[in-house]
């Protein structure tokens, strides 16, 4: 039986349907589930995808960390589930206290749509781990407020901690403290990231496959356990 | 400070029984818009004078953007050009909220252009903002749900003052609203001319995608259906010169009545829309809705009157039902207003509940404000009393129609003797050279990576391709790999020297940017931006354009499916130059065998399809080298457009192409430079022969071409295809290296020449 992994569907969730695809795309089974939800339905893993939940109004995430469905899901996290947040996605685990700093308005302003190179700094999360500690990755990056910031303490324990997880390949475009663009909780089963992997998973519609990477990652050691 | 009355709604509104009880009090037509003959013909439908209520609706729905007054005997040449051939794939055409084509295997497409330029100038951001969310609710007003947005922009020199307000204020909400939305953005057109400068003009297009069996259409039918009206609440945003009704009705000047005086740009919210996205679809797949309609441009006056006329009775509304967000609105304003995010259903009155069910979960405000009715009477009440009662089809299908007289302007001989003959044309390799970098630097034709990086073109991972390519290309599903190719086009320089032609041109380009995928057209969605209809030489340019469009879709076979006039584009007596554009939809049999843009691999032949000609004016060389708009635009043939086509989709299907881009603005030496960049190699190539000056074989834009990227094991067939089809084609050279060695030209570095067309953007407008 293939692993389940959740992908939730916030008002405003815009990316749900890559990441189920990508589930789908690395041989996991996708599970919806919905902001109004209390159950995560058994699921071995959570997706919260990227898009405007609910407006963005008070500030990216805010709203959505407060959620129904988020509370199990923070429980669940704290017991050692897998999940991952990209962009939307990674400030709501921010804002629910699942990952450390906070994501700002990109430094020059202005949305950014583009293919980014990002270098795999930690390959021993339970997202990373079919990647290797080094490798650069091609995936979109598309936000406008992705500007990763933590204060100087934090920022040397995450560097110390091995918590930096992606880091861009070129000076980040959106201003991001230390070019990181993606870290990870202390124990390396909740990661969060601001470029998309989701939309990296067929050459016909994204600039490479190496997204699905991080979704095999995690269905390869789940299906390893079950 | 002096104590004033604060408004209220305590003034009884103007009921129908006052209204014909008082038939001499006077009213503030004039300042509305209406003329006296049409100020004198609603009394005569009515046999009374109208309500204030009345009167706004009449006002609104006969204004020159709702009734298409002064365009519409010219529009009419579309319906008459299509034949019934044309019309076999269509499931909705002119007259819908928008085309819709059936592309087979159950699957149907929809989409359509709309421009929104007043509102842009006023307040760009939101002005752009407000057009992309009101095209979407078009397509989604057909049961679809919208896939992908792209858009026309036109504004004035990039150097110009107000062009770093309106540019990234139209951007930004160009790219706010689509990116919240999460609709990829597939690219679209930003072009620069001084005639743009104080009448920007912001073309937003849509395109949705639905089941066959899904589609649904603007009409209330159904005696004791329900009317829901359900998203966003009605405010006195964007009710514009209703005010002027408002300001009558209550005391005080400027201070008392100051809270309507809201801006008339209404403010968009895309989450909500997002949010009423998901909401319809699940209503359209529960199956709870007879007919839909979206709230635009004139608000309710149009959703009630267009819904009511399109179905079969009439329809009684109670204004006291509709969820307000602000106090004391009379019923003309709640009537009026523009707020945005709004759609209006009808709905069986035992499927109600559920109906209020799927909105609850979504969190979708929904509201019965009334129902249909037997007999030809919309009816509407506030307070107890009918504020209005009218036959629908007079508000909504009957005002009033103008032969606005037209003439050729005297202007136009001069203009067109004005050719390009006398103008210097540069010659020796270097001066080749530094023509073509400039070019490709120039702001018409530099990179437009600043305004499209800041749109989300991956969303929902159906993109297979986007600017800068020559079409954006999209996959209906992920299960199948059937797809659509769509373009938006048009050369305006081209259009002021010859209207007709110039239409045919922008046609001809759409179609062969479409074709470059190897796509095949399928429908055209057009959207006239002119100026003033009372100004006969604008009426001229605006007939030739029509009847140039309309003959050439019926050339080609490709029908109109719907678009919009938009009208008064100009600056005191300026007009902007004369802009039908033009967006064509092509279906794509299989996305994974689509051509892509730019050259193919390294060694792979450069064929150039089609025939040059010294035809530079109009030229993108000529208005930037050397400032000059004149003489006559390129021939346009669209025989040999067709036959382009149908190489490229055969070429396509046959995988003999590794690589495709349309040669227009710039000409050979542009779509080379394109090619290169967009690759990142270089080439080695020979212009094509002809006995053409070097400058005319590089710059001039003589229609009907394609450069392409050929294997060299699928030369010989492509040759082949070429001359089964009668298509001229001469091979040009090779791909690879890092330079664009053209002979005669000194070389150009790939890298460089890449390098300065992204700069010029930025290099203004991050100054």
């Amino acid at each position: 039986m293939s692993a389940r992994v959740g992908v939730i569907t916030f008002p405003g969730t815009l990316d749900d349907v890559d990441a189920a695809r990508a589930v789908r795309y690395a041989g996991g089974e996708a599970v919806s589930l919905w902001h109004r939800d209390t159950d995560l339905q058994g699921v071995d893993a959570v997706v919260v995808p990227g898009g405007f939940s609910y407006g963005d109004y008070l500030r990216a995430g805010a709203i959505a960390a407060r959620s129904p469905v988020m509370g199990p899901v923070v429980e669940a996290a704290d017991r050692g589930l897998p999940v991952l947040g990209i962009c939307n996605g990674f400030q709501i685990l921010c804002e629910a206290g699942l990952l450390p700093g906070a994501l700002v308005r990109n430094s020059g302003l202005r949305f950014i749509c583009r293919e980014i190179r990002l270098r795999v700094e930690n390959a021993g999360t339970a997202w990373t781990a079919d990647f290797t500690d080094g490798a650069e990755i091609t995936v979109p990056l598309k936000s406008g407020e992705g500007r990763f910031v933590a204060d100087d303490e934090a920022l040397a324990r995450l560097e110390g901690e091995g918590q930096v997880v992606f880091r861009y390949a070129e000076p980040a475009p959106n201003g991001a403290l230390h070019d990181i663009a993606g870290v990870s909780s202390a124990d390396g089963r909740v990661v969060g990231l601001m470029p998309h992997p989701e939309h990296a998973i067929d050459a016909l519609t994204g600039p490479s496959t190496d997204g699905l990477g991080l979704f095999s990652s995690v269905l390869a050691r789940l299906t390893a356990a079950a | 400070m002096t104590a004033q009355a604060a408004p209220t709604s305590a003034e009884p509104a103007d009921t129908v029984e006052t209204a014909a009880a008082t038939p001499g009090r006077e009213q503030p037509y004039a300042a509305l818009g209406l003329r006296d003959e049409e100020y004198a013909r609603i009394r005569e439908i009515l046999g009374r004078r109208p309500t204030d209520a009345e009167l706004a609706m009449y006002s609104v729905m006969w204004s020159e953007h709702c009734s298409y007054k002064s365009s519409k005997v010219h529009l009419r040449r579309f319906g008459e050009t299509t034949t019934d051939e044309m019309r076999r794939h269509l499931l909705a055409g002119i007259g819908e909220n928008a085309g819709v084509v059936d592309v087979g295997d159950g699957w149907a497409v929809t989409f359509k252009i709309e421009s929104h330029n007043h509102p842009s100038y006023v307040e760009p951001h939101q002005g752009a903002a407000t057009g992309v969310g009101g095209i979407v609710r078009d397509i989604m007003a057909m049961g679809a749900r919208p896939v992908a947005v792209m858009d026309g922009l036109r504004v004035g020199p990039l150097d110009a003052p107000d062009t770093a307000r309106v540019l990234p204020g139209v951007v930004s909400g160009v790219g706010f609203y689509g990116n919240c939305l999460g609709l990829p953005n597939l690219g679209g057109e930003v072009v620069f001319d001084p005639t743009y400068a104080g009448n920007p003009l912001v073309n937003a297009l849509c395109v949705g995608v639905l089941r066959s069996e899904d589609l649904h259409l603007a009409f209330a039918s159904g005696v004791g259906n329900k009317i829901v009206l359900f998203g966003a609440r009605t405010g006195l945003d964007g009710i514009g010169g209703v005010s002027v009704l408002a300001s009558e009705t209550f005391t005080g000047s400027a201070g008392g009545g100051g809270h309507k005086k809201l801006p008339s740009v209404q403010v968009g919210d895309p989450f909500a829309e997002k949010v009423l996205i998901e909401c319809c679809l699940e209503l359209y797949r529960a199956g709870l809705v007879v007919g839909i309609q979206d709230l635009g441009g004139a608000g309710l006056s149009c959703a009630t009157s267009e819904l009511a006329s399109a179905g079969d009775g009439g329809m009684a509304i109670d204004l006291d039902a509709v969820p307000l967000r602000a106090k004391d609105m009379t019923p003309a304003e709640i009537l009026s207003s523009e707020s945005q995010e709004r759609m209006c259903a009808v709905v069986t009155p035992e499927n109600v509940d559920a109906f209020m069910a799927v909105c609850e979960r979504w969190d979708v405000t929904a509201t019965v404000i009334g129902e249909v009715t037997d007999g030809e009477h919309l009816r509407i009440t506030a307070g107890g009393e009918t504020v209005v009662d009218v036959p629908p089809r007079t508000v909504a299908h009957d005002g009033p129609v103008y032969h606005r007289p037209l003439a050729r302007p005297e202007s136009q001989d001069a203009l067109q003797a004005d050719t390009t003959a006398g103008l210097a044309r540069p010659a020796t390799p270097a001066e080749l050279a530094e023509t073509v970098a400039r070019l490709a630097a120039s702001p018409q034709l530099a990179s437009r990576e600043w305004v499209t990086d800041q749109y989300d073109r991956y969303v929902r991972g159906n993109t297979t391709a986007a600017t800068p390519t020559d079409a954006g290309v999209l996959r209906l599903d992920d299960a199948a790999d059937r797809g659509i190719a769509l373009s938006v086009d048009c050369n305006a320089r081209f259009c002021l020297l010859d209207p007709r032609e110039g239409a045919r041109l922008a046609l001809a380009e759409a179609v062969r940017n479409v074709a470059a995928t190897g796509a095949r057209p399928v429908a055209v969605s057009d959207c006239l931006n002119f100026g003033s209809p009372e100004d006969p030489g604008v009426m001229w340019q605006f007939a030739e354009a029509v009847e140039g469009l309309a003959q050439g879709c019926a050339e080609l076979g490709v029908p109109v499916t719907g678009g919009n006039v938009s009208f008064y584009n100009q600056t005191g007596t300026t007009a902007i130059l004369p802009t039908p554009v033009v967006g064509v939809l092509g279906l794509v049999e299989d996305v994974r065998r689509a051509v892509p843009s730019g050259f193919g691999p390294d060694g792979d032949a450069v064929w150039l399809l089609g025939e040059t000609r010294d035809e530079l004016d109009g030229s993108a060389w000529a208005g930037v080298v050397h400032d000059h708009l004149g003489g006559r635009p390129p021939a346009c043939d669209l025989a040999a457009e067709a036959r382009l086509v149908e190489v490229m989709a055969r070429g396509a299907a046959a995988g003999l192409l590794s690589g495709a881009h349309d040669v227009s603005d710039g000409g050979l030496a542009q779509a080379l430079v394109e090619a290169a960049v967009v690759s990142g190699r270089g080439a080695t190539v020979t212009p094509p022969p002809g006995g053409l000056d070097a400058a005319a074989a590089l710059f001039s834009e003589s229609a009907g071409r394609m450069l392409v990227s050929v294997p060299a094991v699928a030369e010989a067939d492509l040759a082949r295809l070429c001359v089964e089809l009668g298509q001229p084609a001469a091979r040009l050279g090779r791909v690879g290296g890092d330079v664009l060695a053209i002979e005669g030209v000194d070389p150009l570095d790939v890298a460089e020449l890449g390098t300065l067309s992204r700069a010029t953007l930025p290099a203004v407008l991050d100054a």
